[in-house]
């Protein structure tokens, strides 16, 4: 019973194919290709629409306050007032801005976005476009973000946007280096770059309570804050978010954008996040699989989407508390010390490896991890220094 | 049309002919660049296609020299538009047609 | 192999490679280079070698294109754009093709259809790479250190010996 309710969603696409078997072979894979993408896009915009007045809730609960609670029960009809609103503002194009550019790049940032989220495996047998490069194609489309940023502040013909769109491409190129390198680890010890491999990878007990997810080896556990902070800054949250502060440069590359255009990059930003959390899951903390061996009867879907709820529950909590960072600080942080802890941490994966990957490898790696940490953090001195302040009052 | 190699052929032989006008006809020197980038995708197209036409099983050479011709690419794009600025800098413009004096 | 895919995708990175050609304004220009990109891509995709695809979408367009792009950011002081397509250029270019059109059409070994195989896997790619492409690999390395270095040289301002 529980096998055929994990399997729910791969049974009725099953069926909904069969029931079109009188046509000719090349439809049935475009036929599923595009229920793959309908499926999608129905539970990722059903989960943004719902994150948008959840994040405004807990940050309004974080500050003291209640956030939105007119519209619906608690407020939950939110997204749809949201969307009216986004729908029938007007859209202001500048008179001097390059149309075509301008009209492309929200676009091209939701559809790299959502290309993205295509490669995730969500379920047992339940990812979209299983590519044996699963992961590099994740990155490879990620990294077209930049491109689509860059012409969303050009295309404006306005200062503040090029000036945003130059820091936001500035950010988000020095934060490709750790992401990627510190999804290396992972790739080494499982031997393949397909998602579906790294969940297979990861499933297993010690003792039927301590899962074997990447997570609980002292590279994971470092590996995965390493990435998350760079997913952080890769969606451009706070404390990162430099290229949309409001008190600086306006809204950076979005400033001349309004109603529909805006709300896509809005929901491009809340994709990213979603990508992002995805593959922290599948990569560190074991996919599908349940934390227990006992608990194996929950679909496996469940568990993905609980553990990609906990892992969004963090980016708000984050955007709750912590101020933001300046840009020589964030750049510092990106080459200074996350690149050279992303190195050791592939040293360490490999010594937990070739210790035998019991306690002997746990102690090893810990032990280079926390050497190279310590080292780091004498080190690097990175404030500024700034000349003893002079005083000068009016006579 | 069954794509034979012959098809993949002319396709990446027209490609590199666009990217030659490009590098010939443009007097931007960021154009010819763009030239120069059109032209190394035709040639990575070229190997790749002889290799899945060849004599099958054989080992991924194509694969390979066409993942290395990509990476030099890379390179030398970088050092490239390197050289753009910094002659933009001293000549105040990109125009190929006034670089024209040995002395700086 | 589909014919269908074949045809859209040569339309596409034809077209996107003679706008990159020939349009006047260079953004343009370096965007349409950003389609060819994808084109090629696609069409390495539909090939069988899904790594070099992927390598290409992740270097060319996530490293060249956005290069090109700054650097057209950076030197733009030369806005009027060139007075039209060269017809020395265009002649050569016509030159060059019709030679390799006519050296393709007449070697007849040429007009094969593709073998079935099953597309190359990153870990073969990967073995091979280790063991009989180790040392291109290292030197593909040091190519790359230097390129970094050398740019990074190049456009950097020079300090002034006076402060």
């Amino acid at each position: 019973m529980s096998d055929s309710l994990d399997q729910i969603f791969i049974s009725a696409k099953h069926w909904i194919l069969s029931l079109l078997s009188g046509l000719p072979d090349w439809v049935a894979p475009i036929i599923s290709s595009l229920i793959n993408i309908g499926a999608l896009l129905g539970v990722f915009l059903t989960l943004f629409a719902a994150i948008s007045v959840l994040e405004r809730k807990i940050l309004g609960r974080m500050q003291n306050r209640y956030g939105p609670n007119r519209v619906g029960p608690f407020g939950l009809f939110q997204p749809v007032a949201d969307g009216i609103k986004m729908l029938i503002k007007e859209d202001v194009v500048p008179a001097r801005a390059d149309k075509v550019v301008h009209f492309l790049a929200p676009i091209l940032v939701a559809a790299t976005a959502i290309l993205a989220l295509g490669v995730i495996p969500y379920g047992r047998n339940m990812t979209p476009f299983a590519i044996d490069g699963g992961i590099l194609f994740f990155f490879a489309v990620g990294s077209t973000t930049e491109l689509a940023v860059f012409m969303a502040g050009w295309g404006s013909n306005n200062k503040f946007s090029m000036l945003g769109a130059m820091r936001a491409i500035a950010q988000m190129v020095s934060y490709e280096l750790p992401l990627i390198l510190t999804t290396l680890p992972v790739v080494m010890i499982v031997g393949s770059l397909s998602p579906d491999a790294i969940v297979a990878a990861q499933d297993g007990y010690s003792l039927s309570i301590l899962p074997h997810w990447f997570v609980t080896t002292p590279w994971g556990a470092a590996a995965f804050v390493l990435f998350f902070v760079s997913g952080l800054v890769e969606s451009n949250r706070t404390p990162f978010d430099v290229p949309e502060g409001e008190s600086e440069i306006v809204a950076g590359h979005m400033t001349e954008y309004s109603g529909f255009k805006y709300a896509t990059f809005f929901m491009a930003e809340y994709f990213g996040m979603f990508a992002v959390s995805g593959l922290a899951v599948t990569l560190f903390l074991g996919g599908w699989h349940s934390p227990i061996a006992a608990l194996n009867f929950i679909p496996s879907y469940f568990w993905f989407f609980l553990k990609l709820s906990a892992l969004l529950f963090v980016y708000i909590w984050v955007r709750g508390t912590l101020p933001r960072t300046r840009v020589d600080q964030i750049m510092n942080f990106a080459w200074k010390f996350m690149l050279p802890m992303a190195f050791t941490l592939i040293v360490a994966a490999a010594v937990w490896h070739y210790q035998g990957r019991g306690l002997a490898g746990w102690l090893w790696s810990l032990a280079v991890i926390a050497l190279v940490y310590l080292a780091l953090s004498r080190l690097l001195d990175t404030r500024k220094k700034f000349a003893p302040r002079t005083y000068r009052f009016a006579e | 049309m069954t794509p034979t190699l012959q098809l993949f052929l002319i396709v990446s032989a027209a490609l590199f002919s666009i990217g030659l006008l490009a590098a010939l006809s443009r007097r931007h020197a960021i154009f010819i660049l763009i030239g120069i980038e059109l032209m190394l995708a035709a040639a990575n197209l070229n190997f790749v296609a002889f290799w899945r036409f060849g004599p099958q099983p054989q080992p991924p050479t194509g694969v390979l020299v066409a993942i290395f011709s990509i990476a030099i690419a890379a390179a030398e794009a970088a050092v490239g538009l390197a050289l753009v600025i910094a002659i933009y800098r001293h000549y105040r413009t990109t125009n190929v047609d006034k670089f024209d004096s040995l002395k700086g | 192999m589909n014919n269908v895919a074949f045809l859209v995708i040569a339309i596409i990175t034809l077209s996107g490679a003679l706008a990159a050609a020939a349009l006047p304004k260079l953004i343009h220009a370096a965007l349409s280079l950003v389609i060819v990109f994808v084109g090629v891509a696609a069409y390495f995709f539909l090939l069988g070698a899904e790594f070099v695809g992927l390598v290409q979408v992740f270097v060319y367009i996530g490293a060249v294109a956005v290069l090109i792009v700054f650097t057209i950011l950076l030197t733009r002081r030369e806005v009027t754009g060139d007075r039209g397509i060269n017809w020395g250029g265009a002649i050569v270019a016509l030159a060059v093709f019709t030679g390799l059109l006519w050296t393709i059409l007449k070697t007849k070994s040429l007009a094969i259809p593709a073998p079935q195989i099953e597309p190359v896997t990153v870990k073969v790619i990967g073995e091979v790479l280790m063991t009989n492409y180790v040392w291109p690999l290292q030197c593909v390395g040091l190519v790359l250190t230097a390129a970094l270095i050398g740019a990074l040289i190049l456009v950097m301002e020079e300090k002034r010996e006076e402060r």
